[in-house]
């Protein structure tokens, strides 16, 4: 099927847009037809994950198109970066390494993308309504974004996320459409105690197991008795595509397209029937465990990012002490907190070598107060030339000493 | 293998190599180190092979998204496989070729091949890829599937 472009289509790869958006049309056109697709088809969000400095390819791939003068042409969010912006002297990172990985960030800022640094944007105001046609990068956030809130996302790879952005236009195939959307691995929980449905541990381990049997196939999982919180079933599509290449799962009387178990499946015979176990759990959950002995080295909380009622549930009085305290590494983190406390949620520890509420996965020295920590907040995400600063204890602090290439 | 199995072009070219060969699918983020070309994922059957130069065949990339980033490194740092072998049309392989192309004009040549012609594919076999997807295998061979 050949691919047929429209007007404005053929005005971007033709270079009437400027050499940018020819570019990222030419990287979306080839993929549509690796696709098959015959069209493209309008977007109205992007989630760009290409954000993490890993080399000099991934660097030069952003600068290149930020200094073609690439703009997004829908609003965009950001995955989170490797560094640690403000701190990253605090961190073993040689400076070399930093001042890279901060490039990058600024690339993707100075296209005009939302500094979000957030694998969760889905918790973030930009979160996509149900029908919503969004191109999203970032494994865990679209399984999300497509299970639980309906939104329709490809599995799009790094690099891509970007070109759709700036096109708006993406190959109409695959889990854009709602054909390709049905179930087709019918997964049926059998004799689960209740008890442990309702536990958070139960979520990603049954994530694990569906995402090794479903591999890259749209599985849908019957017979849950709990309604899970949108925590567990962020944790739940985490580790199916983790295990798998799980883009879009149905939890049938739980996520929007599955409202019963024959709309999840649109009315077509599952290719394949499991029952799930609990001996088949177990299992999962010892291939989850790598580690021996008995020493706890390290905790990380928010993988993916923690939400505002994770960080409300961490807010409970801890069990024990921890030296010194954690600080959030990243935005969205801050955020919550900023939320938390304003809301009143946020609960001070009674002793500032306690766990803090809300906290990521950053260990400072231990001085710095619970006040302290309520005014390290993200100025409200806007595009780039606005966000360049952060207000910290210490007032504001510039980002960084450069400048985005669009200011100079 | 037998002598010849045609795939599916995803990306045309040309290459040769020896076969590396899994029927585990594998993520690149956290699986292969682009410095030296060494598959890392501990759990993966074919962890601690090079893969650099050779023809890598997985049925498709598992996991994280920034398969294709990394892939794209390796291009760069000249330690990407010579091809790359999958049962469906791999969108991460793909587009990390498509751009290495874009970029640095070396596209990784991309196959699908049916199942049961991927279960043919044993490590260790010499083989010649053409760009109609024709792949030939060059020297007999006695090395067994990882």
């Amino acid at each position: 099927m050949a691919l047929k472009l429209s007007r404005s289509d053929d005005a971007l790869l033709t270079g009437k847009h400027g050499p940018a958006a020819q570019r990222a049309m030419s990287i979306v056109t080839r993929m549509a037809e690796v696709h098959g697709a015959s069209d493209l088809m309008d977007i109205t969000g992007a989630h760009i994950d290409s954000t993490i400095y890993i080399g000099e390819a991934g660097l030069e791939f952003a600068e290149r198109l930020a200094s073609l003068g690439a703009q997004v042409a829908v609003p965009t969010t950001l995955n989170v970066s490797g560094l640690d912006e403000h701190h990253w002297q605090e961190w073993a990172v040689p400076a070399d390494w930093a001042h890279k990985a901060h490039r990058q960030m600024i690339a993707y800022q100075s296209m005009g993308c939302l500094p979000t640094w957030t694998c969760a944007p889905y918790q973030t105001e930009m979160r996509p309504s149900f029908g919503q046609q969004i191109a999203w990068c970032e494994s865990n956030a679209i399984v999300f974004a497509n299970s639980v809130l309906g939104a329709r996302t490809e599995r799009y790879p790094d690099l891509l996320d970007i070109c759709c952005a700036i096109t708006g236009r993406v190959p109409a195939v695959g889990l854009h459409l709602t054909e390709n959307r049905a179930g087709e691995i019918l997964m049926r929980l059998v004799d689960v105690p209740p008890a442990l449905q309702k536990d958070d541990s139960f979520y990603p381990v049954l994530g694990h197991l569906v995402g090794k049997i479903a591999q890259d196939r749209i599985p849908v999982i019957d017979g849950l008795a709990a309604q899970p919180s949108e925590d567990q079933l962020k944790a739940l599509g985490a580790a199916a595509s983790s295990s798998g290449a799980v883009a879009l799962f149905h939890l049938v009387g739980v996520t929007p397209e599955a409202p019963t178990l024959e709309a999840a499946f649109q009315h077509r015979a599952p290719k394949r029937e499991i029952d799930v176990t609990l001996d088949d759990l177990r299992q999962a959950r010892r291939e989850l465990t790598t580690a021996g002995g008995e020493q706890l080295h390290m905790v990380v909380l928010g993988s993916p990012h923690f939400s505002l009622a994770a960080a409300d549930r961490e807010a409970r009085p801890p069990g024990r002490e921890i030296p010194g305290h954690l600080e959030p590494r990243d935005g969205a983190a801050r955020q919550a907190i900023r939320l938390s406390s304003s809301a009143g949620g946020i609960r001070r520890a009674r002793d500032r070598r306690h766990v803090h509420p809300g906290l990521a996965d950053a260990a400072t020295g231990g001085q710095a107060a619970d006040d302290e920590l309520c005014e390290v907040r993200l100025l409200h995400p806007r595009p780039a030339r606005c966000a360049r600063h952060l207000r910290q204890p210490g007032g504001l602090r510039a980002l960084c000493r450069g400048r985005s290439s669009r200011e100079r | 293998m037998g002598n010849v199995i045609r795939g599916r072009v995803i990306i045309r070219g040309r290459a040769k190599g020896e076969v590396l060969v899994s029927r585990e699918p594998l993520s690149f983020w956290g699986g292969y180190d682009y410095r030296t070309g060494e598959i890392i994922d501990r759990r993966h059957p074919l962890s601690g092979h090079i893969a650099s130069g050779r023809v890598l065949a997985v049925p498709f990339a598992r996991g994280s998204s920034t398969t294709t980033a990394v892939l794209l490194e390796a291009v760069r740092a000249g330690t990407a496989p010579a091809a790359i072998l999958t049962t469906s049309a791999d969108s991460f392989f793909a587009l990390a070729s498509i751009v290495a192309d874009e970029m640095y004009a070396k596209p990784i040549p991309l196959l699908a091949l049916e199942p049961g012609d991927f279960a043919r594919l044993r490590t260790g076999a010499r083989v010649r890829i053409h760009e109609d997807g024709t792949i030939v295998e060059e020297e007999t061979s006695t090395a067994n599937e990882t």
